[in-house]
Protein backbone atom coordinates (compact mmCIF):
# COMPACT_ATOMS: atom_id res chain seq x y z
CA UNK A 1 0.00 0.00 0.00
CA UNK A 2 1.38 3.18 -1.05
CA UNK A 3 2.14 5.87 1.90
CA UNK A 4 -0.76 8.85 1.98
CA UNK A 5 1.28 11.60 1.59
CA UNK A 6 -0.08 14.77 3.52
CA UNK A 7 1.48 17.59 1.95
CA UNK A 8 2.83 19.52 4.27
CA UNK A 9 1.19 22.80 4.62
CA UNK A 10 2.97 25.73 5.39
CA UNK A 11 3.19 27.59 9.46
CA UNK A 12 2.68 31.10 8.57
CA UNK A 13 -0.43 32.31 8.81
CA UNK A 14 -1.65 35.87 7.35
CA UNK A 15 -2.04 38.02 10.45
CA UNK A 16 -3.21 40.90 8.38
CA UNK A 17 -6.90 40.08 9.03
CA UNK A 18 -6.11 39.76 12.61
CA UNK A 19 -4.87 42.94 12.56
CA UNK A 20 -7.50 44.25 10.84
CA UNK A 21 -9.95 43.52 13.53
CA UNK A 22 -7.50 44.19 16.24
CA UNK A 23 -7.39 47.73 15.69
CA UNK A 24 -10.62 48.15 14.31
CA UNK A 25 -11.65 47.40 18.11
CA UNK A 26 -9.26 49.17 19.51
CA UNK A 27 -10.20 52.43 17.62
CA UNK A 28 -14.65 51.68 18.75
CA UNK A 29 -12.92 51.49 22.25
CA UNK A 30 -10.83 54.53 22.12
CA UNK A 31 -13.64 56.45 20.61
CA UNK A 32 -16.58 54.96 22.72
CA UNK A 33 -14.35 55.16 26.37
CA UNK A 34 -15.25 57.60 28.84
CA UNK A 35 -13.28 56.99 32.18
CA UNK A 36 -14.23 56.05 35.42
CA UNK A 37 -14.39 58.70 37.03
CA UNK A 38 -12.10 58.98 39.90
CA UNK A 39 -14.23 58.88 42.69
CA UNK A 40 -12.86 59.73 46.38
CA UNK A 41 -15.39 56.99 48.43
CA UNK A 42 -16.28 53.66 46.75
CA UNK A 43 -20.49 53.96 47.34
CA UNK A 44 -22.97 50.73 47.37
CA UNK A 45 -26.57 51.95 45.97
CA UNK A 46 -29.48 50.23 46.69
CA UNK A 47 -31.34 49.52 44.09
CA UNK A 48 -34.50 50.02 42.73
CA UNK A 49 -37.29 49.48 39.25
CA UNK A 50 -36.81 52.77 38.15
CA UNK A 51 -34.81 52.66 34.70
CA UNK A 52 -34.29 56.06 34.14
CA UNK A 53 -31.03 56.97 32.69
CA UNK A 54 -29.12 59.54 33.86
CA UNK A 55 -27.10 62.20 31.34
CA UNK A 56 -23.39 62.45 31.70
CA UNK A 57 -23.68 66.02 31.87
CA UNK A 58 -25.52 69.17 33.89
CA UNK A 59 -25.15 66.57 37.16
CA UNK A 60 -24.90 67.89 40.49
CA UNK A 61 -23.85 65.10 42.86
CA UNK A 62 -24.19 65.00 46.05
CA UNK A 63 -22.34 61.42 47.04
CA UNK A 64 -23.01 60.19 50.83
CA UNK A 65 -20.67 57.65 51.97
CA UNK A 66 -21.49 54.51 54.62
CA UNK A 67 -20.47 56.29 57.31
CA UNK A 68 -22.17 59.06 56.80
CA UNK A 69 -20.02 61.96 55.19
CA UNK A 70 -20.91 64.29 52.41
CA UNK A 71 -19.27 64.26 49.07
CA UNK A 72 -19.76 67.17 46.25
CA UNK A 73 -19.17 67.08 42.81
CA UNK A 74 -20.31 68.60 39.74
CA UNK A 75 -19.35 68.26 36.40
CA UNK A 76 -17.53 70.82 34.47
CA UNK A 77 -19.39 71.29 30.96
CA UNK A 78 -19.23 74.72 30.00
CA UNK A 79 -16.25 75.44 32.88
CA UNK A 80 -19.21 75.22 35.74
CA UNK A 81 -16.13 74.16 37.90
CA UNK A 82 -14.27 77.56 37.52
CA UNK A 83 -17.05 79.47 37.89
CA UNK A 84 -17.81 77.63 40.62
CA UNK A 85 -15.07 78.07 42.45
CA UNK A 86 -14.94 81.84 41.47
CA UNK A 87 -18.43 82.30 42.68
CA UNK A 88 -17.43 80.36 45.95
CA UNK A 89 -14.14 83.08 46.23
CA UNK A 90 -16.50 85.38 45.56
CA UNK A 91 -18.61 84.93 48.57
CA UNK A 92 -15.56 84.36 50.77
CA UNK A 93 -13.13 87.16 50.07
CA UNK A 94 -10.77 85.34 52.42
CA UNK A 95 -10.48 82.53 50.09
CA UNK A 96 -8.60 83.38 47.25
CA UNK A 97 -7.37 80.68 45.23
CA UNK A 98 -4.38 81.01 43.07
CA UNK A 99 -4.40 79.93 39.64
CA UNK A 100 -2.42 76.53 40.77
CA UNK A 101 -5.56 75.65 43.01
CA UNK A 102 -8.11 76.68 40.51
CA UNK A 103 -6.73 73.97 38.20
CA UNK A 104 -6.32 71.76 40.67
CA UNK A 105 -10.24 71.86 41.31
CA UNK A 106 -11.31 71.57 37.70
CA UNK A 107 -9.25 68.51 37.68
CA UNK A 108 -10.26 66.77 40.71
CA UNK A 109 -13.39 64.90 41.46
CA UNK A 110 -15.84 65.02 44.57
CA UNK A 111 -15.00 67.45 47.32
CA UNK A 112 -15.25 66.34 50.91
CA UNK A 113 -13.79 69.37 52.53
CA UNK A 114 -15.31 71.82 54.66
CA UNK A 115 -14.58 75.33 52.93
CA UNK A 116 -12.01 76.51 55.35
CA UNK A 117 -9.80 72.86 54.44
CA UNK A 118 -10.21 73.74 50.98
CA UNK A 119 -7.04 75.75 49.96
CA UNK A 120 -5.29 73.18 51.60
CA UNK A 121 -6.90 70.34 50.34
CA UNK A 122 -5.95 71.74 46.40
CA UNK A 123 -2.95 72.63 47.18
CA UNK A 124 -1.99 68.70 47.84
CA UNK A 125 -0.43 67.05 45.34
CA UNK A 126 -2.44 64.68 42.73
CA UNK A 127 -1.87 61.63 44.43
CA UNK A 128 -2.09 62.99 47.74
CA UNK A 129 -5.43 64.41 47.05
CA UNK A 130 -6.31 60.89 46.02
CA UNK A 131 -5.36 59.16 49.29
CA UNK A 132 -6.33 62.19 51.84
CA UNK A 133 -9.05 61.00 54.06
CA UNK A 134 -11.54 64.08 53.49
CA UNK A 135 -13.91 64.50 56.27
CA UNK A 136 -16.98 65.24 54.59
CA UNK A 137 -18.76 68.41 53.95
CA UNK A 138 -21.00 69.78 56.84
CA UNK A 139 -25.00 69.60 56.78
CA UNK A 140 -25.09 70.34 60.27
CA UNK A 141 -28.25 72.90 60.81
CA UNK A 142 -25.67 75.35 62.48
CA UNK A 143 -22.76 75.12 59.53
CA UNK A 144 -24.69 74.12 56.49
CA UNK A 145 -22.03 73.81 53.62
CA UNK A 146 -23.56 71.88 51.39
CA UNK A 147 -26.63 74.31 50.92
CA UNK A 148 -23.28 76.79 49.71
CA UNK A 149 -22.44 74.40 47.41
CA UNK A 150 -25.62 73.83 45.89
CA UNK A 151 -26.86 77.34 45.79
CA UNK A 152 -23.37 78.44 44.05
CA UNK A 153 -23.35 75.23 42.11
CA UNK A 154 -26.58 76.11 40.49
CA UNK A 155 -25.96 79.46 39.83
CA UNK A 156 -22.53 78.20 37.86
CA UNK A 157 -24.87 75.91 35.61
CA UNK A 158 -28.56 76.81 36.44
CA UNK A 159 -29.51 74.05 33.93
CA UNK A 160 -28.14 71.49 36.36
CA UNK A 161 -30.01 68.05 37.92
CA UNK A 162 -29.02 67.10 40.94
CA UNK A 163 -28.71 63.59 42.24
CA UNK A 164 -27.78 62.04 45.16
CA UNK A 165 -25.60 58.75 45.32
CA UNK A 166 -26.11 57.55 49.06
CA UNK A 167 -24.32 54.41 49.99
CA UNK A 168 -27.32 51.54 51.12
CA UNK A 169 -26.31 51.39 54.45
CA UNK A 170 -25.65 55.32 55.19
CA UNK A 171 -27.99 55.91 58.28
CA UNK A 172 -30.97 58.21 57.19
CA UNK A 173 -30.53 60.85 59.49
CA UNK A 174 -27.90 62.21 57.43
CA UNK A 175 -30.03 61.86 53.93
CA UNK A 176 -32.67 63.77 55.29
CA UNK A 177 -30.19 66.27 56.60
CA UNK A 178 -28.99 66.55 52.54
CA UNK A 179 -32.69 66.40 51.84
CA UNK A 180 -33.57 68.84 53.69
CA UNK A 181 -30.93 71.43 52.58
CA UNK A 182 -31.97 71.00 49.05
CA UNK A 183 -35.40 71.52 50.41
CA UNK A 184 -34.57 74.55 51.56
CA UNK A 185 -32.71 75.90 48.64
CA UNK A 186 -35.72 75.19 46.41
CA UNK A 187 -34.48 72.21 45.31
CA UNK A 188 -37.59 69.45 45.77
CA UNK A 189 -36.97 67.57 42.62
CA UNK A 190 -33.94 65.33 42.64
CA UNK A 191 -32.54 61.97 41.41
CA UNK A 192 -31.62 59.11 43.48
CA UNK A 193 -28.92 56.60 41.63
CA UNK A 194 -29.73 53.36 42.23
CA UNK A 195 -28.94 50.26 40.28
CA UNK A 196 -31.15 48.01 38.29
CA UNK A 197 -33.35 45.77 39.96
CA UNK A 198 -35.66 43.27 38.24
CA UNK A 199 -38.87 44.86 37.91
CA UNK A 200 -41.40 41.96 39.61
CA UNK A 201 -44.59 43.13 37.79
CA UNK A 202 -42.50 42.61 34.75
CA UNK A 203 -41.38 39.33 35.09
CA UNK A 204 -45.04 37.98 36.34
CA UNK A 205 -45.57 38.42 32.48
CA UNK A 206 -42.72 36.50 31.27
CA UNK B 1 5.28 33.32 11.46
CA UNK B 2 2.83 36.09 10.67
CA UNK B 3 3.92 38.70 7.84
CA UNK B 4 2.74 41.25 6.14
CA UNK B 5 3.05 39.42 2.47
CA UNK B 6 3.97 41.01 -0.27
CA UNK B 7 3.91 39.21 -4.17
CA UNK B 8 7.23 40.16 -5.54
CA UNK B 9 6.22 40.82 -9.23
CA UNK B 10 8.30 40.08 -11.90
CA UNK B 11 10.50 37.01 -9.72
CA UNK B 12 13.82 36.77 -9.78
CA UNK B 13 14.49 38.10 -13.31
CA UNK B 14 14.96 41.34 -12.93
CA UNK B 15 18.54 41.25 -11.53
CA UNK B 16 19.58 44.74 -12.07
CA UNK B 17 23.34 45.69 -10.69
CA UNK B 18 24.41 43.72 -7.53
CA UNK B 19 22.07 45.29 -5.19
CA UNK B 20 20.71 42.84 -2.73
CA UNK B 21 16.61 43.08 -2.71
CA UNK B 22 15.32 43.65 1.37
CA UNK B 23 12.79 41.23 2.04
CA UNK B 24 9.26 43.57 2.19
CA UNK B 25 8.07 41.16 4.53
CA UNK B 26 7.11 42.95 8.08
CA UNK B 27 6.33 40.58 11.55
CA UNK B 28 3.50 41.65 12.53
CA UNK B 29 3.34 39.69 15.88
CA UNK B 30 4.27 42.70 18.12
CA UNK B 31 1.98 45.12 16.54
CA UNK B 32 -0.26 42.20 17.14
CA UNK B 33 0.12 42.11 20.46
CA UNK B 34 0.40 45.63 21.02
CA UNK B 35 -3.42 46.14 19.76
CA UNK B 36 -4.81 43.43 21.84
CA UNK B 37 -3.02 44.81 24.81
CA UNK B 38 -4.84 48.46 24.16
CA UNK B 39 -7.99 46.96 23.51
CA UNK B 40 -8.32 45.14 26.17
CA UNK B 41 -7.35 48.14 28.57
CA UNK B 42 -10.15 50.09 26.98
CA UNK B 43 -12.17 47.49 27.11
CA UNK B 44 -11.66 47.36 30.77
CA UNK B 45 -11.79 50.55 31.56
CA UNK B 46 -14.51 51.82 29.52
CA UNK B 47 -17.96 52.09 31.69
CA UNK B 48 -20.96 51.09 29.00
CA UNK B 49 -24.53 51.90 31.63
CA UNK B 50 -24.99 54.66 33.03
CA UNK B 51 -26.76 55.09 36.08
CA UNK B 52 -29.98 54.47 36.93
CA UNK B 53 -31.81 56.94 38.64
CA UNK B 54 -35.42 57.15 40.64
CA UNK B 55 -36.44 60.56 40.83
CA UNK B 56 -37.91 61.78 43.83
CA UNK B 57 -40.23 65.36 44.50
CA UNK B 58 -40.41 66.62 47.41
CA UNK B 59 -42.95 69.14 49.01
CA UNK B 60 -42.49 73.06 48.62
CA UNK B 61 -41.28 74.01 52.02
CA UNK B 62 -43.52 76.92 52.91
CA UNK B 63 -41.76 79.99 54.47
CA UNK B 64 -44.43 80.09 57.26
CA UNK B 65 -45.80 77.05 59.20
CA UNK B 66 -49.25 76.80 57.34
CA UNK B 67 -52.10 76.84 60.17
CA UNK B 68 -54.19 73.87 60.71
CA UNK B 69 -57.17 74.78 59.56
CA UNK B 70 -56.00 75.44 56.24
CA UNK B 71 -54.32 72.13 55.95
CA UNK B 72 -55.72 69.42 54.20
CA UNK B 73 -56.50 66.86 56.61
CA UNK B 74 -56.02 63.26 55.50
CA UNK B 75 -58.99 61.12 56.37
CA UNK B 76 -58.06 58.32 58.75
CA UNK B 77 -58.90 55.46 57.14
CA UNK B 78 -56.93 56.19 53.79
CA UNK B 79 -53.96 57.21 55.85
CA UNK B 80 -51.63 54.28 55.66
CA UNK B 81 -48.35 54.48 57.74
CA UNK B 82 -45.11 52.95 56.94
CA UNK B 83 -42.87 52.94 59.72
CA UNK B 84 -39.39 52.06 58.24
CA UNK B 85 -37.18 50.69 62.11
CA UNK B 86 -33.38 49.97 62.45
CA UNK B 87 -32.46 46.82 62.24
CA UNK B 88 -34.34 45.90 58.72
CA UNK B 89 -37.45 46.33 60.78
CA UNK B 90 -40.69 47.43 59.21
CA UNK B 91 -44.24 48.13 60.37
CA UNK B 92 -47.37 49.57 58.97
CA UNK B 93 -50.91 50.81 60.62
CA UNK B 94 -53.62 52.13 59.19
CA UNK B 95 -55.40 54.88 60.49
CA UNK B 96 -54.03 57.80 62.55
CA UNK B 97 -51.22 56.86 65.40
CA UNK B 98 -53.47 57.53 68.78
CA UNK B 99 -56.22 55.06 67.61
CA UNK B 100 -55.50 52.51 64.36
CA UNK B 101 -58.17 51.19 62.58
CA UNK B 102 -55.56 48.03 61.79
CA UNK B 103 -52.27 47.59 62.97
CA UNK B 104 -49.22 48.24 64.25
CA UNK B 105 -47.86 44.91 62.61
CA UNK B 106 -44.53 43.61 61.61
CA UNK B 107 -43.98 43.16 58.33
CA UNK B 108 -40.42 42.90 56.19
CA UNK B 109 -39.16 43.86 53.02
CA UNK B 110 -40.04 40.62 50.86
CA UNK B 111 -42.79 40.20 48.40
CA UNK B 112 -45.01 38.38 50.98
CA UNK B 113 -44.99 40.76 53.23
CA UNK B 114 -44.82 44.92 52.59
CA UNK B 115 -45.54 44.54 48.65
CA UNK B 116 -48.90 42.19 49.65
CA UNK B 117 -49.86 44.87 52.23
CA UNK B 118 -50.06 47.17 50.23
CA UNK B 119 -51.47 45.68 47.06
CA UNK B 120 -54.22 44.55 49.15
CA UNK B 121 -55.19 47.88 50.76
CA UNK B 122 -54.61 49.79 47.60
CA UNK B 123 -57.10 47.82 45.84
CA UNK B 124 -59.65 48.19 48.57
CA UNK B 125 -59.47 51.65 50.19
CA UNK B 126 -60.12 54.42 47.09
CA UNK B 127 -57.17 57.33 47.07
CA UNK B 128 -55.07 55.14 49.41
CA UNK B 129 -52.06 57.71 51.34
CA UNK B 130 -48.73 55.81 52.50
CA UNK B 131 -46.74 58.09 54.47
CA UNK B 132 -43.49 56.73 54.94
CA UNK B 133 -41.97 57.37 58.29
CA UNK B 134 -37.97 56.45 58.54
CA UNK B 135 -36.87 56.01 62.04
CA UNK B 136 -33.56 57.80 63.13
CA UNK B 137 -31.70 53.97 62.91
CA UNK B 138 -33.18 53.49 59.37
CA UNK B 139 -30.71 52.97 56.52
CA UNK B 140 -30.67 54.77 52.94
CA UNK B 141 -31.41 51.23 51.34
CA UNK B 142 -34.29 50.81 53.75
CA UNK B 143 -36.36 53.95 52.37
CA UNK B 144 -35.29 53.70 49.04
CA UNK B 145 -36.72 50.17 48.81
CA UNK B 146 -40.01 51.46 50.42
CA UNK B 147 -40.17 54.22 47.61
CA UNK B 148 -39.86 51.35 45.48
CA UNK B 149 -42.70 49.57 46.50
CA UNK B 150 -44.61 52.22 45.89
CA UNK B 151 -43.42 52.17 42.32
CA UNK B 152 -44.10 48.57 41.90
CA UNK B 153 -47.15 48.36 43.81
CA UNK B 154 -47.93 51.57 41.23
CA UNK B 155 -49.04 54.15 44.51
CA UNK B 156 -48.92 57.46 43.53
CA UNK B 157 -49.94 59.23 46.38
CA UNK B 158 -46.93 58.78 49.03
CA UNK B 159 -45.06 61.08 51.61
CA UNK B 160 -42.28 61.18 53.72
CA UNK B 161 -43.19 61.99 56.78
CA UNK B 162 -40.88 62.57 60.12
CA UNK B 163 -41.80 59.99 62.48
CA UNK B 164 -43.45 61.39 65.92
CA UNK B 165 -42.96 60.27 69.60
CA UNK B 166 -46.24 58.15 69.47
CA UNK B 167 -45.53 56.22 66.83
CA UNK B 168 -42.51 55.67 68.38
CA UNK B 169 -43.91 54.08 71.34
CA UNK B 170 -46.45 52.20 69.30
CA UNK B 171 -44.20 50.15 67.45
CA UNK B 172 -41.30 49.63 70.19
CA UNK B 173 -43.07 46.52 71.90
CA UNK B 174 -43.69 45.36 68.57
Amino acid sequence: MPKVKVPRKSTLIDMTAMCDVAFLLLTFFMLTTQFKSDESVIVDTPSSISEIKLPDTDILNITISADGKVFFNIDNKNFSRERLLSKISEKYPELQFTPEEEKAFVLTGSVGVPLNQLKGYLALDEFDRKTYQQPGIPVDSTNNELGIWVMQGRLSNPNVRITIKGDQFCPWPIVKKVMNTLQDKNVNKFNLITDLEADPNKLKGI
Amino acid sequence: MAELEQKQAGGKKGKKKGRKKMSTRIDLTPMVDLGFLLVTFFMLTTTFSKPQTMEINLPVKEPTEVPDDQQNALKASKAFTVIIGEDNKLFWYLGLADAPIEGPIGTNYTADGIRKVLLEKNATIKDMVVLIKPMNGAIYKNVVDILDEMNISNIKRYALVEITPEELDLVKNL
